[in-house]
Formats: C-alpha cells, sequence, structure tokens
C-alpha cells in the first residue's frame, strides 16, 4: 500500500511546496517563488500558478499579472537547450542580426518559438553583458562568443 | 627562483566563454609535473578587462600579460617563465603602432591609460576568498568608520569627496544619503541596484564578479552612515556568476562578523540578501526595482514621494548602483581629498566603461573623469577595426546619445555629455564606423525602448511604438516628407511628459542622430539610399560587366536564383531586382569585384 502512495506523490509537487514554504513568512516572497517553481517545472504551468495561489493567498490575476510583466517568466514547456541570441547594441553593431538569421534558418523556428523535436528553444535577448566578444549567445547559460553565421552549425551541433 | 609567483587567470564571464576554465585545471597539472607547486600558484581571478584578447593571463610579480591563451600554450608558458625565465613571445600582445611585442602590463596602452580604483581587485584576487580582499586593505574602511567616526562624518567624508552616482543621472551621493537619514524612521533599507540593463554596459556584472566584496563595504559604511539595517542587492538573473560570487561574499562577510548584529562590536547589525530580477529593464528606475521586490509588476510611481521619504514597504530607502557603492571604500580609506584629486571640478573620481562594438580593443576601462574620448577611443581602445573610419560614438545606452567626430575631444564628464545631447549614463561606449548606419541605430534602440515600455503611462507606451513605426518606415525607403518633423515633435512632446526616466529619456537617440546626422535621415528620404549601405531595403545590386569574368560563382551561390547569364553565348550576367533579396551572397563570393551595391 505504501508504496502505492508515495507513486501517487510527485516529486516535482514536493519541491515546489518545499520552496513556497521556505518563502512564504518573507516579505514580497511572489517573485523568487515563480522562480524556484520555474526551475522545477521549466516554465511555470497553470495547475502550478493556482498551486501557489492557494499556497500564498494571493490571487491568480496577481500572479497572472507578475508573470507576463517579467521576460524570465515563461508559460509554454521550453526545449531540451535554450538559446538566448545577444541583440545589445555591440552585438547588433557587430553583425547580431545575421547570427539570428543563421540560427533561424539552420532550426527552421523564429525567435519565441521550440523546435518540433524539442530540443531548441529560441529567444532573442537585449544584452548578456558579454559585448566584449560580440556577437554572442548564450546556450544554457553558456556563452559562445566573437560567432559569424558559419560558426553556428558546428556549435548547435554540440547539444543534444 | 622568485619567491611566490603567481599566475593570474581571467575567469570572467567574457573569457570563461573563450576557454579559460579549462586553462586553469591545465595550470595546476602542468605546475605539478614540472615540480614548481611550491613557488608557483594559480588564481582564478575576474574580469581583468581585455576581452577582446581572451583568455588572458598575467604573472606575477613581473606583471606579463598573455593573450588569447589556449591549453596547448600552458606547458610552454610555465616552462619558459618559470624554468628558462624567457617570454613566449607568440602570445604576447603586438602594439599596434611599432608592431613589436609588448610584455609588461605598464606598457601595454590599453592599460597604461588607466587609473584603477573600483577595477583595483579586479582581475588582481580570487573573488571567493575574503582573505585576498582583507590583504589588499579590504573592510578598513568600515573598520575605520565604525572605530572612530560617528554616522554624521561618514556622511560628510563622502559629501566632500564629490562623488556622483553612476548608475546615469549623476545625482551627488552623500546628498542623496543624507535625505534618507533625514528622514525619522524605526526601519530604513539601502538598495544595491545591479539591474544592469543598459545593452552594451557590463561594469556592474564585473565588479559584482570580480570584486563582490567592495560592494558589500560600500554598503555597510552607506548602511552606518544612513542608518539603515537592512538591504537588497537587486541583480539581473541573466548575470548567473554575479550572483553567485556575491552568494560566496556575503556568507564570508557574516562569518567574518563584518555583517550581521553588533558587527565588531559597535552596536551596528546589517542584514543583506540578494534579490534575483526577473528580466525588466525598466526595474533600473528606483521605484520599479522596488515594486518588484516587494513582489509586484515592476512598474514605476509618481515622485514625489522620494524613495529617501518613502521607499521600500513604505520606508526611507536608499538606493545606488554597484559602481557608486564600490567607490565609497576607497573614499573613506583614503579620504575624500585623496578621491577629489582624480576627475573634473564637478565631476569626482573616475569612471568604468565598456568599450565595445567596431573598435580594436574591446573591454572594461576605468578613467578619471575628463578624459576625452579621443583617448579612450584611439589610445585606449587602439582605434578602429579593420582601417575603417569612424562614424560615431553611442554613449549611455537607450537614453544616451550618439556623438560624431568632431565631438571626440570632448571631455568625458557628467555635464558636458548632458550638454552635447548625450549622457555618462552606466557607460557603454558602443564605437560605430561608416558601415553603420544611424538611422537604423536609432530604430534599433526606440525598438528596444518600445519593447521595455512598462505600458503605464501613455507618453511612454505610445509614443515609442509610434517613433519606431516612423523609423522603421524610413529605413524601408518610405519615409514621408513631413517624418522628420512628426519626429522632433514627438519625441519632444515624449521627452517632457513621461512618468519615468525610460520614457523621459527614450527620445535622446533620435534627438543626437537628428542633430548630428540629419543628412543621413534625408539621404533614406528623399533619394532612397543609405549611404552606409545598411538597410536592406534601399540597396540595389548590380554586375560590372567590364569586370565580370562570367565564372557564374554568383549565379550559383544565389538562393533566388535571380542572377542570369551565359559565357557561352557571351551574355553578359545581370541580376533580377525584381526577384533579388538584397542578402549580398554575390557580393561575398565575387572573386573579382565586380557586384557592385549602391
Amino acid at each position: 500500500m505504501s508504496t502505492a502512495c508515495e507513486e501517487l506523490v510527485d516529486p516535482k509537487q514536493i519541491k515546489l511546496d518545499e520552496i513556497i514554504d521556505k518563502h512564504k513568512h518573507s516579505n514580497g516572497p511572489l517573485i523568487p517563488i515563480l522562480q524556484g517553481a520555474q526551475e522545477v517545472y521549466g516554465y511555470l504551468p497553470a495547475h502550478v500558478i493556482k498551486h501557489i495561489s492557494k499556497a500564498t493567498r494571493i490571487p491568480v490575476a496577481r500572479i497572472y499579472g507578475v508573470v507576463t510583466f517579467y521576460a524570465q517568466f515563461r508559460l509554454t514547456p521550453v526545449g531540451r537547450n535554450l538559446i538566448n541570441i545577444c541583440l545589445g547594441t555591440a552585438c547588433h553593431v557587430r553583425g547580431g542580426a545575421k547570427v539570428v538569421e543563421a540560427i533561424e534558418k539552420e532550426l527552421k523556428i523564429t525567435d519565441g518559438a521550440t523546435t518540433e523535436d524539442g530540443r531548441f528553444t529560441l529567444e532573442v535577448v537585449a544584452c548578456i553583458g558579454a559585448c566584449g566578444l560580440a556577437p554572442v549567445i548564450s546556450i544554457n547559460n553558456e556563452v559562445h562568443g566573437r560567432l559569424s553565421p558559419d560558426k553556428i552549425a558546428g556549435i548547435l551541433a554540440k547539444y543534444e | 627562483m622568485a619567491e611566490n609567483q603567481r599566475i593570474l587567470v581571467c575567469a570572467g564571464t567574457g573569457c570563461a566563454s573563450s576557454g579559460a576554465l579549462p586553462i586553469i585545471d591545465v595550470l595546476n597539472n602542468e605546475i605539478k609535473r614540472q615540480g614548481l607547486e611550491k613557488t608557483v600558484s594559480v588564481v582564478g581571478t575576474g574580469c581583468q578587462g581585455f576581452c577582446e584578447k581572451g583568455p588572458t593571463l598575467v604573472i606575477e610579480p613581473q606583471q606579463i600579460l598573455y593573450t588569447r591563451v589556449t591549453e596547448e600554450d600552458v606547458a610552454e608558458i610555465i616552462e619558459q617563465e618559470f624554468i628558462k625565465g624567457e617570454r613566449v613571445e607568440r602570445l604576447l600582445l603586438v602594439d599596434q603602432a611599432t608592431q613589436k611585442p609588448v610584455s609588461s602590463m605598464g606598457d601595454i596602452r590599453f592599460f597604461a591609460k588607466q587609473h584603477r580604483i573600483v577595477l583595483h581587485n579586479c582581475g588582481v584576487i580570487d573573488p571567493k576568498k575574503i582573505e585576498e580582499y582583507t590583504a589588499r586593505d579590504g573592510y578598513k574602511g568600515i573598520v575605520k568608520a565604525l572605530k572612530g567616526m560617528s554616522p554624521e562624518e561618514v556622511m560628510e567624508e563622502v559629501k566632500k569627496s564629490g562623488l556622483r552616482g553612476r548608475g546615469g543621472a549623476g545625482f551627488p551621493t552623500g546628498l542623496k544619503w543624507g535625505f534618507c537619514r533625514q528622514t525619522p524612521s524605526d526601519k530604513k533599507y539601502i538598495i544595491c541596484n545591479a539591474d544592469e540593463g543598459d545593452p552594451g554596459a557590463f561594469m556592474d556584472r564585473s565588479v559584482l564578479e570580480g570584486d563582490p566584496h567592495s560592494v558589500i563595504e560600500g554598503m555597510l559604511i552607506g548602511a552606518y552612515a544612513i542608518g539603515a539595517d537592512e538591504g537588497y542587492v537587486y541583480c539581473r538573473a541573466e548575470y548567473p556568476l554575479a550572483i553567485k560570487h556575491l552568494g560566496i561574499a556575503i556568507k564570508q562577510a557574516e562569518e567574518a562578523g563584518y555583517l550581521g548584529d553588533n558587527i565588531l562590536g559597535s552596536g551596528f547589525n546589517f542584514h543583506l540578501k540578494i534579490f534575483e530580477g526577473a528580466g525588466a529593464f525598466v526595474c533600473g528606475e528606483e521605484t520599479a526595482l522596488m515594486a518588484s521586490i516587494e513582489g509586484k509588476r515592476g512598474m514605476p510611481r509618481v515622485r514625489p514621494p522620494f524613495p529617501a521619504v518613502s521607499g521600500l514597504w513604505g520606508k526611507p530607502t536608499n538606493i545606488n548602483n554597484v559602481e557608486t557603492w564600490s567607490n565609497i571604500p576607497h573614499i573613506l580609506r583614503n579620504g575624500a581629498e585623496w578621491y577629489g584629486q582624480f576627475g573634473t571640478e564637478k565631476s569626482k573620481g573616475t569612471k568604468i566603461f565598456a568599450l565595445t562594438g567596431k573598435v580594436n580593443n574591446t573591454g572594461l576601462v576605468e578613467v578619471p573623469m575628463g578624459t576625452t574620448l579621443r583617448e579612450i577611443i584611439f589610445d585606449i581602445g587602439d582605434g578602429i577595426q579593420g582601417g575603417k573610419k569612424f562614424k560615431a560614438v553611442q554613449i549611455g545606452g537607450p537614453s544616451g546619445g550618439c556623438l560624431p567626430e568632431d565631438m571626440l575631444d570632448l571631455a568625458v564628464d557628467y555635464d558636458t555629455l548632458t550638454q552635447a545631447g548625450a549622457m555618462v549614463g552606466s557607460g557603454g561606449l558602443v564605437i560605430m564606423d561608416e558601415t553603420t548606419c544611424m538611422v537604423d541605430i536609432a530604430r534599433y534602440f526606440l525598438n528596444f525602448s518600445k519593447k521595455e515600455s512598462c505600458g503605464k503611462c501613455t507618453p511612454c507606451r505610445e509614443g515609442t511604438t509610434r517613433m519606431y513605426e516612423i523609423l522603421d518606415r524610413i529605413t524601408k525607403g518610405e519615409g514621408k516628407e513631413e517624418d522628420l518633423d512628426t519626429l522632433e515633435n514627438l519625441a519632444i512632446t515624449i521627452k517632457e511628459t513621461s512618468l519615468c526616466g525610460l520614457g523621459q529619456f527614450a527620445p535622446s537617440p533620435i534627438l543626437a542622430t537628428l542633430k548630428y546626422f540629419r543628412h543621413e535621415y534625408e539621404a533614406h528620404i528623399h533619394d532612397h539610399k543609405c549611404p552606409a549601405h545598411n538597410c536592406t531595403a534601399l540597396l540595389s545590386y548590380s554586375i560590372d560587366v567590364e569586370k565580370c569574368k562570367m565564372c557564374s560563382l554568383c549565379a550559383k551561390n544565389c538562393p533566388t536564383n535571380c542572377i542570369s547569364g551565359d559565357k557561352k553565348t557571351n551574355t553578359p550576367y545581370v541580376i533580377d531586382e525584381e526577384k533579388c533579396i538584397k542578402c549580398g551572397t554575390c557580393i561575398e563570393k565575387c572573386k573579382f569585384g565586380a557586384v557592385t551595391r549602391a
């Protein structure tokens, strides 16, 4: 019996509850809880938002307002690898747009989309602060600098 | 041989992405293999500033700089430096003027013209070790304050130093502290703004990564002067390494008794927390930042009341940015007079600039206020890449402006730049050459401001979108005669009526480019030409029959098959402009320079 019960408990849910308990009583808990939840689930599914609302007594509408305000939060799942293409000023001036084109062509998706096999999600961001190496992209927080369109295929091949 | 030699490997975000981290391991292994572990040690430091040439490493105490080092070079460096006492010439920097390799950092122009106060420890110490910070006079400023100075005296010292906020507006720091100190309250907060959202600026990231204790010490001193007992560092989530290093530093400072209750037995309490931002440029604005910490949408509110009166959770709050806080320990340690010797009459001290774009030496540079743009770009930055012609320098990010060549002898300080229609801002300097289109740059920034506008006030929400639409049309060759007047009117209205700095300064890139590069706008509108050959819609490609050898390479590579011709029948190659998508492939492929772009 006990094994059956344990199987019913979702390990992600346990982690989520831990995160909520950790922050619930501090001042301004919502953003740290949402960040933690997104780390566990990869994005913020509707049932998670509802659960957070119940546990913190913050209305769903307010949570939704916060989630849609900040660029970090997402309401749809991401691929296994997240590509952030930098189009900050330095990258823009040094040909970042050509890098975007090359990646979009290689993966056949555009900004904000995920490949059909779930391997990559593409996001254009304003600056990742590695301007000295422009143009740059980061994949799963790993920065690749001094790029040109011909280097793209080789870099993407390293990520499964 | 020499006692205690160190190899400082830059492990900041820039060099780490150029491959610095494996080099540290290989260095350690190689030192062991060559039996040098007693005399030579390896330190992974924060940003050394010379991102362009990364990964970089410095041999101490001789101060030898090696650039673009790879794992394969390690064995040779160790053997030459520590066994033979010689240099590995091919990895030294080559001076562009003399074409000779330079070994000592003091002789390298990139470093020689800098004066490092805030970056004093960056690239020199291991940021993950508090003892390396204290060994270089770290925490002496707060000790001095707590042991012998009243909070008023500390504040006076900061006022006297003439330090002004490094986040953009340049408000005198001591004065700002005073407002918060004067407000009676049972609870006060201080905040470090590390939401460095300006594209093209990365000094705050580098300071947090490379010398996090200096920020903590600055905040401690500020908290003591203001009478606050709790602080937050609001850091962008895009800076994982900065957050990690700051987290380690806070823990170490707590263990060492610099943070917590009854600090150094003085009865003064201060607790510091990190708040990870969730990605919104507008949160760099004080009231929006505080709303974000409170767990709300990060939207600014009307001031007054100013944060010094009613800030975080309604309590008096003082906010400064990373670079400002990091200046404070130096002022306390060395005194206001010492600090006042650097800079100009109204802008004291140094400023860190992120030098990027089409310049030879990209990286992080710290110079005294009052240094000219020409010195920064052509001496420290070593001029324009690929021998091209300088066109403009964009200073101050989306709130700043572009300055042309005849403004290069301007001394960089708050007031001079504001007068010229730009601003120091956070200190991003993006260099542009003749191939950069200034209308496109204005369009780029307006696209940014439009996306980042929080939507609360109408002038910013609607105005940035309308201005972007006009600029977008102009770059597509659909500009109208009246567009420039409309743009100017909109820009002035939005500047005057927006709620916060984002909207008030969003028109700056337009106003500055209209002021200095109006002819480029006119060429787009009247002649349907982009003088920089950058705006795709305005380009036309053609093949010069005289130069064409009919090799057919252009036609074979054209993605839309719009080039036709035949060598056998001696039909010259021509481009069908209707079908041409102006991708430029033909120009890249032609070996004879027969394809031209106009």
